[in-house]
């Protein structure tokens, strides 16, 4: 499947590339030096099937033909960390924002009140019961009443917060209604594929940017605009907002996990397996987390960035990807619709390429 | 409470006793049989190993306190003796934090408790001469520190991406499979079989040295909780360890010999090992904090001059900690994609740990009520640990909810509770072990001023250190990672600074020891008074080389 896309992809990209050097003869050097690895990447197809490239056209800022990337929203601190937090990230699920609540309103305090009440006692023991206020020890050892109250009262406790814990546990397990929209992430070391298999199968393949001091001349770094420091990633994955999500995880070699905290979802992406789950993003915009298993030298390094759009938005999206939205006529590589793309944005061109290569 | 025979008969015209009798440096710390110099070498052992382990953990806080990479690839230049890439920076990360957990549970926390206390005081406690097999004893000791320079070695050997194996403690397949290439994971593997082993052998010692060797009279009933918390620990680690060893097999099979037990491309599953790791890892963690229970049972009796509130129920609370502590395992696996039916007895099963832990704690605070408590060091460190369990255990309660593992499992929440219940926890009662029995193993105590002074610096430091970890878990920042988002650098910052403070409360506790050594005041048999009811107060401080040669009787 993946060298048919190379296949395909590389069909529609070399007369774009040919037209470009006819029409824009200013940017033509770009397209010269960006034509080679294209031109390549058919034959090196089978040799790429380990560390598979996303071949569809990429600019410098990570837009395309009707999507342009969502700015972060910095001000509110939105699918991020905030400097100095102590609480959770705001939820953008239902779930996430039902499991919040049971962690704010019913555990924490709960767990403060039950810490405070030992210290409590602790304290009242230091005060009343030290040697000097009290010379002479007790003997008593058994007092079956208050032995029975300290079993019960734990097991009560615990009931009360295994009720809603069991709920959300239902909640989260409520599979996707049928025509959720799929997407498939697969962790690679050290970067992300996203599968679209109701749009058409494209993958989108997405690194880390890098910082601008750590990138050749002409490649693409890290701008605010992509995302925070370390959190940004070349390609989104774009889902729709307001629709029930069907998010697919598996990796490539070893375990890797997705996360991402603001929509309290976290599912490893193991080897030979398929895991799945429900999730609904309930206001569009950006999302970040991090990989979170343990997975080898740049564990730290590859972000997860989700960009929830409305639907609209989202179909162009997927057609700036080369993809078809459900129930619409499937495009072939030559109809014209799939081809303008690539034509009508020629100069941003470029590959992008494996990242997995190390870096010094 | 007993009669005791402590000086044994005198057939020497010596002036020392016969039991006194030690053989040559050489045959009495390299060939030991004698459980009080083993439990010694194995103090020695877990403190060096805890130096090593804290030093590394030192390095990892040095290089969190700020975002960005500093340290990292000087560090792994210098180990590799020449200049090392970023990824081997990055993966020199991952070999510290393996290290670093590795090291604090097999080498420091379980030899310093088990190996250390437990062979110091168990038949001690129960009127025996020794252990019931002194010389499987001895292979345990060197077992283990052999494993332990297997461990070490590994460091400098490749390992995939760079030197030394960077899996995490728990070697999860296929990163410690098909991830890592080279020896150092075989290596690391090698280790903990050694480890292992040696618990097992040391596992069997107890269990046989405690339902055989109890002074006449001294029903399982009247043990000493301490010797109750050793024995549940002792079974725990029977029926564990196996499972880890059988486990840490197989992947030397994937590694090695072709075998696929964890590899999904020819039929494998990577989750069935964390099942196995994890039916051992949550015993585990109960086998590094049972042993605590039963020093803090002690002292708190001790300082309190009080027996132990429900003595029966704090026993048999362990018993039930030791048997639901091994069908909550896959707690740790909640994100793998299991079931929902599977999430849910998991959640509700790791709860019900709460119930017999809770016993313990008003327990110990009710053996306190109506006492009259002199706050001596170990008492301080008693009820450090009792308010710093209840913190770690509570945040379990919150980890123990499936649902909110969505979001939690492997960020630094995690780390934090973990480090409250085990730092905070077991260290804790390792100190207050070691303040309290210090006198008796070398006759001379401890300084109860450097005692508060570090116990209080301690205190202050570990907890600026590990709290602000459960902020940064909350926000998101996930466990394992060298660098970070500029957004969780405050609390990072606060965490190292935590870090700084913790270590000169260990540098007071050095001098201490090295102080008290020297000139520290002699210790009676009993330096502790009425409150110290246990057998070993009847020897003298330190005990004679031979104890208990005719039996002490209970009555």
């Amino acid at each position: 499947m993946l060298k048919k896309f190379f296949v395909v992809c590389a069909v529609m990209a070399l007369p774009s590339i040919a037209f470009a050097q006819d029409a824009n003869p200013a940017p033509a050097p770009v397209a010269k030096e960006v034509a080679a690895p294209i031109v390549a990447t058919p034959a090196a197809a089978p040799a790429a099937d380990a560390t598979p490239a996303a071949a569809a056209p990429k600019s410098m800022d990570g837009s395309l033909p009707g999507y342009t990337p969502l700015r972060p929203d910095y001000a509110n601190s939105v699918g991020m960390p905030k400097p100095k937090e102590i609480d959770f990230q705001e939820q953008f699920t239902e779930n996430g924002q039902y499991a919040k609540w049971i962690n704010n309103a019913v555990l924490l305090p709960i767990i403060t009140i039950i810490s405070l009440f030992v210290l409590g006692l602790l304290l009242w023991v230091i005060v009343r019961f030290n040697r000097r206020a009290n010379p002479v020890p007790s003997k008593t050892t058994h007092n079956t009443f208050i032995e029975i109250v300290w079993t019960l009262v734990p097991v009560l406790i615990l009931l009360g917060i295994a009720y809603p814990s069991l709920d959300l546990l239902a909640k989260q397990f409520k599979p996707a209604p049928a025509d959720a929209v799929t997407i498939k992430a697969t962790g690679y070391q050290w970067y992300w594929g996203y599968t679209y298999p109701d749009h058409g199968g494209f993958e989108v393949v997405s690194n880390m940017l890098k910082e601008k001091g750590d990138v050749g001349q002409g490649e693409r770094f890290r701008t605010d605009n992509d995302g925070p420091k370390l959190m940004a990633a070349d390609n989104r994955m774009v889902v729709p907002a307001g629709v029930p999500l069907r998010i697919q995880t598996t990796a490539a070699d070893v375990i890797h996990a997705f996360a991402v905290p603001s929509l309290w979802f976290k599912l490893d992406a193991v080897p030979g397996r398929l895991n799945e789950k429900s999730v609904t993003i309930t206001k569009p915009g950006v999302y970040f987390g991090q990989c979170s298993e343990l997975c080898g030298a740049r564990h730290a390094f590859m972000p997860i960035v989700v960009e929830a759009l409305p639907p609209a938005q989202f179909a162009a999206w997927v057609k700036a990807q080369g993809g078809t939205m459900p129930g619409a006529e499937k495009a072939a590589p030559t109809a014209p619709n799939a081809a303008a793309p690539a034509t009508t944005a020629p100069a941003d061109t470029t590959v992008a390429a494996p990242a997995a290569a190390p870096t010094k | 409470m007993t009669t005791i025979a402590a000086t044994g008969t005198d057939l020497h015209a010596h002036d020392h006793h016969d039991a006194d009798h030690k053989p040559s440096f050489f045959a009495r710390w390299f060939m030991s049989t004698n459980h009080k110099d083993i439990g010694t070498l194995y103090l020695i052992f877990a403190i060096f190993a805890g130096i090593v382990g804290g030093a590394i953990s030192g390095l990892m806080r040095l290089e969190l306190a700020a975002p960005g990479i500093q340290y990292l690839q000087g560090w792994a230049s210098m180990m590799a003796g020449k200049e090392a890439s970023l990824d081997e920076a990055y993966h020199m990360w991952n070999v510290l934090i393996t290290a670093h957990g590795l090291i604090m549970v097999f080498f420091m926390v379980m030899p310093a408790i088990i190996g250390g206390f437990g062979n110091w005081f168990v038949p001690l406690m129960i009127g025996a001469p020794d252990m019931a097999f002194p010389r499987m004893n001895n292979i345990s000791f060197w077992l283990t520190f052999v494993a332990f320079i297997m461990l070490l070695g590994s460091s400098f050997v490749p390992g995939g991406t760079g030197l030394g194996a960077g899996t995490g403690w728990t070697v999860y397949a296929p990163l410690s499979t098909s991830g890592s290439v080279g020896p150092a994971v075989d290596m690391a593997i090698f280790s903990l079989h050694l480890a292992g082993a040696a618990s097992i052998l040391g596992a069997i010692n107890f269990i046989t040295t405690i339902f055989n060797m109890r002074a006449p009279g001294m029903t399982l009933h009247k043990m000493p909780l301490f010797v109750w918390s050793v024995l549940v620990t002792a079974f725990l680690l029977l029926l564990a360890l196996p499972v880890l060893a059988a486990a840490i097999t197989m992947l030397l099979v994937d590694r090695n010999f072709g075998g696929a037990f964890f590899d999904a491309a020819a039929g494998g599953d990577p989750v069935l090992y964390q099942h196995l790791f994890w039916f051992f890892g949550h015993p585990e963690v109960y086998i590094m904090i049972l042993p605590g229970f039963g020093i803090i049972s002690q002292i708190v009796a001790t300082f309190s001059r009080k027996p132990v509130f429900g003595y029966l129920g704090m026993a048999y609370a362990m018993v039930a900690i030791g048997v639901v502590g091994f069908v909550v395992w896959a707690h740790h696996m909640f994100t793998t994609g299991m079931s929902v039916d599977m999430k849910m007895y998991f959640t509700a099963a790791t709860m019900v740990i709460a119930v017999p832990t809770g016993i313990k704690i008003f327990s110990w605070i009710a053996t306190m009520w109506g006492g009259s408590v002199s706050f001596k060091t170990p008492m301080v460190w008693a009820m450090g640990f009792i308010f710093m369990f209840t913190v770690g255990g509570v945040t379990g309660v919150v980890l123990a909810n499936g649902g909110l593992d969505d979001n939690l499992h492997d960020t630094y929440y995690v780390v934090a509770h973990f480090h409250y219940v085990l730092s905070l926890g077991a260290v804790f009662s390792l100190f207050a072990g070691f303040y309290y029995w210090f006198g008796k193993m070398s006759g001379r105590q401890l300084n109860e001023f450097l005692g508060h002074l570090h116990f209080w610096i301690f205190f202050i430091g570990v907890n600026v250190l590990f709290f602000p970890m459960h902020f940064l878990g909350n926000s998101g920042m996930p466990r394992r990672y060298p660098d970070y988002p500029e957004a969780f650098a405050y609390w990072n910052g606060v965490a190292s600074t935590g870090y700084a403070i913790m270590a000169v409360g260990v540098l007071i506790f050095f001098i201490n020891v090295a102080w008290s050594l020297v000139a520290g005041r002699r210790a009676e048999d009993n330096y502790w008074g009425e409150g110290a009811t246990t057998l070993e107060w009847t020897l003298t401080s330190p005990p004679p080389y031979h104890q208990f040669e005719t039996l002490p009787v209970i009555k």
